[in-house]
């Protein structure tokens, strides 16, 4: 076993676990798809066969918070759905991620008026941003690979 | 042209766009309620018939079952906003017929003060969303509907946000919004080389 | 009676037994899994047997009238793309013919060839999607990726015309943003066979299908007599029997000149449904070919210059381009109609879309209201989905090709 520079056992160890655990999360990550809009039509297309995104290892929708830790904010949230927004999202259990999918879900889109929701960032905390009205399907994987990127470089909390 | 001259020569005559002849179940119609409750005119060549409050259930039945007229199906209900006039609200009813291909639009006028108008799902029930949708965004009440309650906007929302004096951007927000707080990657693992 | 037998009297005297019976309360969304948009709806259950069913709306309440109003005639456009967002074409010509006829200006041949040639590829696009969610939702995944592989054909042949796969702001008042491109017609000429090949397999896959013809036939019946009365257009109310198709009814644009079928059903139910977008898009790529054959040359904007932008050489070469170009663009400048109202309906891929639009002679709308050809069809579920089992929720749903951006707008 060797001993870490601060002097402490296993630290190389440890940094070994976080990138094992990364790599297996990041290729393993099971979505809970909230469409509502136009950019659920994106969605679609990359889900499927021309775009596939099972090959990045996400091709699973899980249809239940408790089964999936990535949560794509797919299109406008408003108001009226900010509380549903909120309780899928504390019902997601660790550890999770969310994806704003869209112009809408990241910063309000084209619709700056009193029923819609500037970003649902302000709602919940979002690690990747994927722009675009709706967003090309080339554009919704690089965001994915960025994602995975983040997920694979995460410290994990003992 | 929205006051209509009693001499029917004279109708024909003075309509705007074009000169159209006025089809005999809109004569009917106005012997039924009276010549002050109906006012008719061909905006673009649409037949456009104001009827006044009271009388548009009775307009409304006579519509769809006169057998010239024939509007059974009901097509949209809405409310257009005239701020600074009065009347304030005028409430757009289209109606087509599908045995004839004819259609007609009908525009009730009603003032701000009291915002009702008696409901049409009686004759049409297919009007019971579109009523709810017009009192949710112009607060418009329908006496007599079943249901009068909101449908785009929730409950706690209040005001009505498609009448002109009500701002765009004015929000009501349901949960707290938090500011986003911007990550920074300081807590990472440097992956293998 | 051996001991076998003894075991199962009691049984038969228990069930004649009054054996008490909850209602159970099911709430199915705003958040669920079928992509047409976000809706509850709420059943009240004893067993399997809905007794009592309501839905909510309104998740999706983006102000799209509020938002018209704020902005110029032609930016309107962009919002329309966003109502019924699988077939966009069809709300952006909707408005815009809206907007002429309040102008008076009518479009050249070819601007209006090129609206009717993408709108009906628009409508297969709908349609296909329409079929294929449903097919999933009952099971039938492969459906749904054939389905989605026929969509990209079309999303390339929009994307080459229009720019954009989806939210594609094509038309503008006099006409369209530009012409079709070099090759449009070959391309158009190789995707649409492939598109129709899809089509016959989904024929094959589910049509005569044990399973997808038990779940959907006689389910949501709904006679023509009550489809009119509950405010049924599209695809449903031609089901029901009554041939109701405003392209015929009530024709616009050059829809007369073309010779298509309109198909219409017997029951009602959601088989019949499913039959009728599947013709209807025959119908569709039967307008198509003829559209191509007859394409005429020539402008495809409106050569009137309050309201067609000039040629871009013509803007930078000389003063009278640049001013015509700053009269269309600034704020507060811009297209003008003359005062008053007009009712534009047009067939959209769920039924009659209409666009009333009011003028006061600003350059900004005074009133834009779109009529949404699913707020009936959502309206009747509940009346639908009496006597039926809690299952049956799903296909009825997916019939009706609920698209959640025009239902709340």
């Amino acid at each position: 076993m060797e001993i870490g520079s601060d002097g402490i056992p296993g630290v190389a160890l440890t940094s070994k676990l976080d990138l094992a655990l990364g790599w297996g999360r990041k290729y393993s990550l099971f979505l809970y798809p909230f469409v509502t809009a136009c950019c659920g039509m994106e969605y679609m297309s990359v889900a499927c066969a021309h775009y596939d995104i099972d090959r990045f290892g996400a091709g699973l929708p899980r249809f239940s918070p408790r089964q999936s830790d990535l949560l794509f904010v797919v299109g406008t949230i408003s108001h009226k759905i900010t509380p549903v927004v909120q309780i899928v999202y504390e019902q997601m259990t660790e550890p999770k991620w969310v994806v704003a999918f869209g112009a809408c879900a990241s910063a309000g889109g084209p619709y700056d008026n009193y029923a819609t929701v500037q970003g649902v960032d302000t709602i919940i905390p979002v690690d990747v941003y994927i722009p675009g009205c709706p967003p090309r399907p080339e554009t919704v994987l690089d965001g994915l690979i960025k994602l995975q990127q983040k997920i694979q470089t995460r410290k994990i909390e003992l | 042209m929205l006051v209509t001259p009693p001499n029917r020569l004279l109708r024909l005559v003075i309509y705007k766009n074009n000169i159209m002849d006025i089809p005999a179940y809109i004569e009917r119609l106005e012997e039924k309620i009276g010549t002050d409750n109906l006012q008719t005119n061909y905006p673009h060549d649409q037949l456009t018939i104001t009827v006044s409050r009271d009388k548009i259930q009775e307009a409304l039945q006579f519509l769809r079952d006169d057998d010239e007229a024939l509007f059974d199906h009901f097509m949209d209900l809405t409310a257009v906003d005239y701020i600074g006039k009065q009347p304030r609200f005028q409430v757009v009813i289209h109606l087509v017929s599908i045995p004839k291909s004819q259609r007609i639009r009908i525009k009730i006028n009603i003032d701000d003060d009291s915002a009702e108008m008696p409901t049409i799902t009686g004759i049409y029930p297919a009007a019971d969303w579109f009523e709810r949708e017009c009192y949710d965004l112009y607060g418009i009440r329908f006496a007599g509907h079943p249901n009068l309650k909101r449908i785009m906007l929730y409950d706690e929302f209040e005001g009505y946000p498609l009448r002109k004096d009500y701002p765009i951007r004015k929000r009501q927000p349901r949960v707290e919004l938090r500011k986003p707080e911007v990550r920074r990657s300081d807590e990472t693992v440097e992956p293998p080389r | 009676m051996t001991t076998k037998e003894k075991q199962f009297v009691g049984v038969a005297e228990v069930m004649e037994e009054e054996i008490p019976v909850e209602e159970m309360f099911l709430n199915m969304g705003p958040s669920h899994p079928s992509m047409h948009g976000i809706v509850r709806i709420m059943v009240r259950i004893t067993g399997e047997r809905i007794v009592w069913s309501d839905v909510e709306i309104g998740y999706l309440h983006r102000a799209f009238e509020k938002s018209v109003e704020a902005n110029s005639w032609n930016s309107a456009t962009i919002y329309t793309d966003r109502l019924n967002y699988v077939s966009p074409i069809i709300n952006n010509v909707g408005y815009c013919m809206a907007v002429e006829k309040l102008l008076g200006i009518t479009i050249p041949e070819r601007g209006e060839y090129v609206r009717v040639l993408l709108s009906e590829i628009s409508r297969i696009a709908d349609h296909i999607t329409a079929v294929g969610a449903a097919a999933m939702e009952l099971g039938a995944f492969t459906a749904f990726l054939y389905t989605m592989k026929a969509r990209e054909y079309c999303y390339e042949l929009i994307e080459s015309a229009c720019g954009a796969r989806i939210t594609t702001n094509f038309a503008r008042v006099g006409g369209i943003c530009a012409d079709l491109p070099e090759g449009f017609e070959s391309e158009c000429r190789k995707y649409m066979p492939m598109v129709a090949d899809v089509i016959v397999e989904l024929d094959k896959l589910l049509t005569r299908n044990r399973i997808f013809i038990d779940r959907t036939k006689n389910i949501g019946a709904v006679s023509g007599e009550d489809a009119v009365k509950l405010g049924f257009t599209g695809p449903l109310l031609r089901a029901s029997g009554v041939a109701y198709d405003v392209r015929r009814a009530f024709p616009y644009s050059i829809y007369e000149t073309f010779d298509f079928a309109v198909p219409v059903g017997t029951n009602g139910d959601v088989f019949d449904r499913y039959l009728v977008r599947m013709e209807e898009m025959r119908q569709s790529m039967k307008i198509v070919y003829q559209c191509l054959d007859k394409l005429p040359d020539g402008p495809v904007n409106a050569i009137d210059k309050t309201v067609t932008k000039p040629d871009k050489t013509d803007v930078y070469d000389n003063i009278e381009g640049l001013m015509n170009q700053f009269k269309l663009v600034m704020d507060g400048h811009g297209i003008n109609p003359p005062p008053g109202e007009f009712y534009q309906p047009v067939e959209a891929g769920n039924g009659e879309l209409g666009f009333y639009v009011v003028s006061d002679g600003t350059d900004k709308p005074y009133k834009c209201r779109c009529r949404p050809p699913c707020f009936p069809l959502v309206q009747a579920i509940p009346f639908m989905l009496k006597d039926h089992m809690v299952a049956d929720v799903v296909p009825i749903f997916g019939s009706i090709n609920m698209i959640g951006g025009e239902l709340d707008r």
